[in-house]
């Protein structure tokens, strides 16, 4: 196995365990807000992979201001869109659980998914 | 240029725009809008299958006339055309057959909502079926999510609630791996649009480059859509979503939502990495062995439930292990066969729900066996829809789901590890579907004495009896003229190229 490409490349190998940390929390947890917090992690793991993707080093943000227009100049601006498409996305479907959160708990007052399937059980419909 | 080009591009934009606009009307007249706009894109649908077929090659449809790695595109196809035409229908058909059922379990208030969702719904199958960007693909992916969850919940109900954050759960570590996988396909490749990944990664084959990259990235985004689509060890909040939602959601969602992904799932086979590269990855072995393991288990946790809705709901799961299992065969013609069986299932499935509904109402809205026994002399249409659905899905001669177990079967053929464990599955899983759909219409001609229930006449339920009569024509005609949908099928995967 090549293990000097996981130090040359640390910032993906990161990204990677962020991922998986955020995954098997949204995966594992039984509290939902600690299940959403880990969604969070995930998503954001995706973003700092992406965002990795498009730096080049020593560029700048490509925003034209002292004229120069060289593509030398400036760091690669397409992933930089799509990790913002991925935060608006990311922030209405965090909207969205928490809000079914909220349903959730004012109905059985717990936040724990197993307990509300036990007490859904109970009731019987 | 065509004007009929445009029209793939008006659909979506009609039925995006259609969402807010049900927002500020009145429940019935959101009702209105949106049988209006399906109808609407349904025809406007069925033109664009003519054009395609007409001028017998695939168009592409650049949004803001911006060249190709810069711009957004449409990818028009046959097959693209006829699963649009074909999702408005049954779209259609959901919504007309459950009104009953939404006015009574939504609030009146809240009437309008459900269009909204049902609209957004639909407009993220369209892009997802027309769409040549991946990432566009991805946003849509989630649209088509959150509208889903929204149709779940709309009837508010603890079950419905806590079966819309389970799914929501599922739903978003699928996403997430199918970005994750969309990321490392960007990141070698550098390229978003369908056909130009696709070059890209020819070029990367042939000089030997990232396989591993390859290989994950492919890896990623089929477990991701597996894992969207229900999936046999990922299922668990489909019993009770299906189950408990109100009677249109669970048509669509069992008939729909799930489709979108599959068929976007074959789009990234076909159009972004290259069937090759397929064949020759351990991805599709996967994707084999959880689609055989969930036809037996959807089946076998179908017969030890006692309600008829989660039945059908646990039935579904098995359903969706036989498209992944003739996506697993990696040939063409398991590819073929899975796509018939999208078809049949989603013509069948909806069939079920609303017969299954339509057998509840004449015992007094109860599911459970105890009940619904001598429901199908009470409601006659009823009870005779859902023994031709039960019929189709065991897979007799006539039905559709005939043909797509005779087609699985066939593509299994010649194969050389695959044949025989296909084969055995389709056996023991046909066994099962018998003796859990037979049980059901035996138990529901069984005659019982007065009192469990009343009995519902045909005038008294016109909408929910034209629906269940053109569900059994569509099941009937998918089965009678299998020949001409299958060549349609197969140019449509020629076109994909």
């Amino acid at each position: 196995m090549h293990f000097e490409y996981l130090l040359q490349n640390y910032e993906e190998a990161a990204a990677m365990i962020l991922f998986g940390i955020g995954f098997s929390n949204l995966l594992l947890q039984k509290n939902l807000i600690r299940k959403i917090i880990g969604l969070n992690i995930m998503d954001t793991a995706t973003y700092l992979f992406l965002a990795l993707k498009g730096y080049i080093e020593g560029r700048k943000a490509p925003v034209v201001v002292d004229g120069v227009t060289s593509v030398e100049a400036y760091i690669n601006p397409i992933p930089s869109g799509l990790v913002l498409t991925g935060i608006v996305v990311s922030v209405s479907v965090t909207a969205l659980m928490l809000s079914l959160t909220i349903r959730l708990y004012r109905r059985y007052h717990t936040l724990d998914l197993d307990e509300i399937s036990t007490l859904l059980k109970k009731e019987g419909k | 240029m065509d004007f009929v080009q445009n029209f793939p591009f008006m659909s979506i934009l009609l039925s995006l725009f259609s969402g807010p606009l049900c927002s500020i009307l009145d429940g019935k007249w959101a009702k209105r809008v949106n049988a209006i706009v399906i109808t609407t894109i349904g025809g406007l649908s069925v033109s664009v299958l003519l054009y395609v077929v007409r001028t017998g090659q695939a168009f592409v449809y650049r949004m803001g006339h911006f060249p190709a790695p810069w711009g957004n595109e449409i990818r028009v196809g046959v097959l693209e055309a006829f699963m649009a035409a074909f999702f408005c229908v049954i779209m259609l058909l959901c919504m007309v057959s459950g009104v009953r059922e939404r006015e009574e379990q939504i609030e009146e208030s809240r009437q309008n909502l459900y269009y909204v969702m049902a609209n957004l719904l639909l407009c993220s199958l369209l892009a997802l079926i027309y769409t040549n960007d991946l990432f566009t693909a991805y946003v849509f992916v989630e649209i088509n999510t959150i509208s889903a969850c929204g149709l779940i919940m709309i009837r508010q109900t603890g079950r419905t609630i806590e079966a819309a954050i389970r799914y929501m759960i599922m739903s978003l570590l699928g996403s997430g791996l199918l970005l994750l996988g969309i990321c490392h396909l960007y990141a070698v490749t550098g390229q978003l649009l369908m056909s130009n990944i696709r070059e890209q990664v020819q070029l990367l084959t042939a000089g030997h480059q990232y396989h591993i990259t390859l290989m994950v990235a492919l890896g990623l985004m089929s477990v991701g859509l597996a894992i969207k689509s229900a999936l046999y060890p990922f299922h668990a909040w489909l019993p009770d979503a299906y189950g408990y939602a109100t009677l249109s959601s669970s048509a669509i969602l069992s008939a729909l939502v799930s489709k979108g992904y599959i068929f976007l799932l074959i789009k990234i086979f076909y159009r972004v990495v290259g069937f090759e590269l397929v064949m020759e990855s351990r991805v599709a072995n996967v994707l084999f062995v959880f689609g055989i393991i969930g036809m037996i288990m959807g089946s076998v946790n179908a017969i030890r439930t006692d309600n008829l809705k989660r039945m059908i709901a646990y039935s579904s799961v098995a359903q969706i292990g036989y498209i992944y299992m003739g996506l697993g065969l990696a040939t063409e013609a398991g590819t073929v066969a899975s796509i018939y069986h999208v078809l049949s299932h989603a013509a069948t499935k909806s069939l079920l729900f609303v017969a299954a509904a339509g057998l509840t109402d004449a015992s007094r809205g109860e599911a459970h066996f105890k009940d619904i026994t001598g429901a199908a002399y009470r409601n006659k249409l009823a009870g005779v829809a859902f023994t031709a659905g039960s019929l189709s899905m065991v897979g007799m001669p006539m039905f559709s789901g005939f043909i797509s177990k005779l087609f699985f079967a066939q593509a299994a053929v010649g194969h050389t590890h695959k044949m025989l464990p296909t084969f055995i599955a389709l056996a023991i899983s046909t066994v099962l579907n018998a003796v859990y759909f037979m049980k059901t219409v035996i138990r529901i001609y069984t005659p019982v004495s007065e009192g469990t229930g009343r009995a519902v006449s045909l005038k008294e339920q016109p909408a929910k009896s034209a629906a269940l009569v053109c569900f059994i024509l569509l099941n009937l005609i998918l089965g009678l003229n299998s020949d001409p949908v299958i060549r349609l099928i197969q140019n449509g995967l020629g076109m994909f190229d």
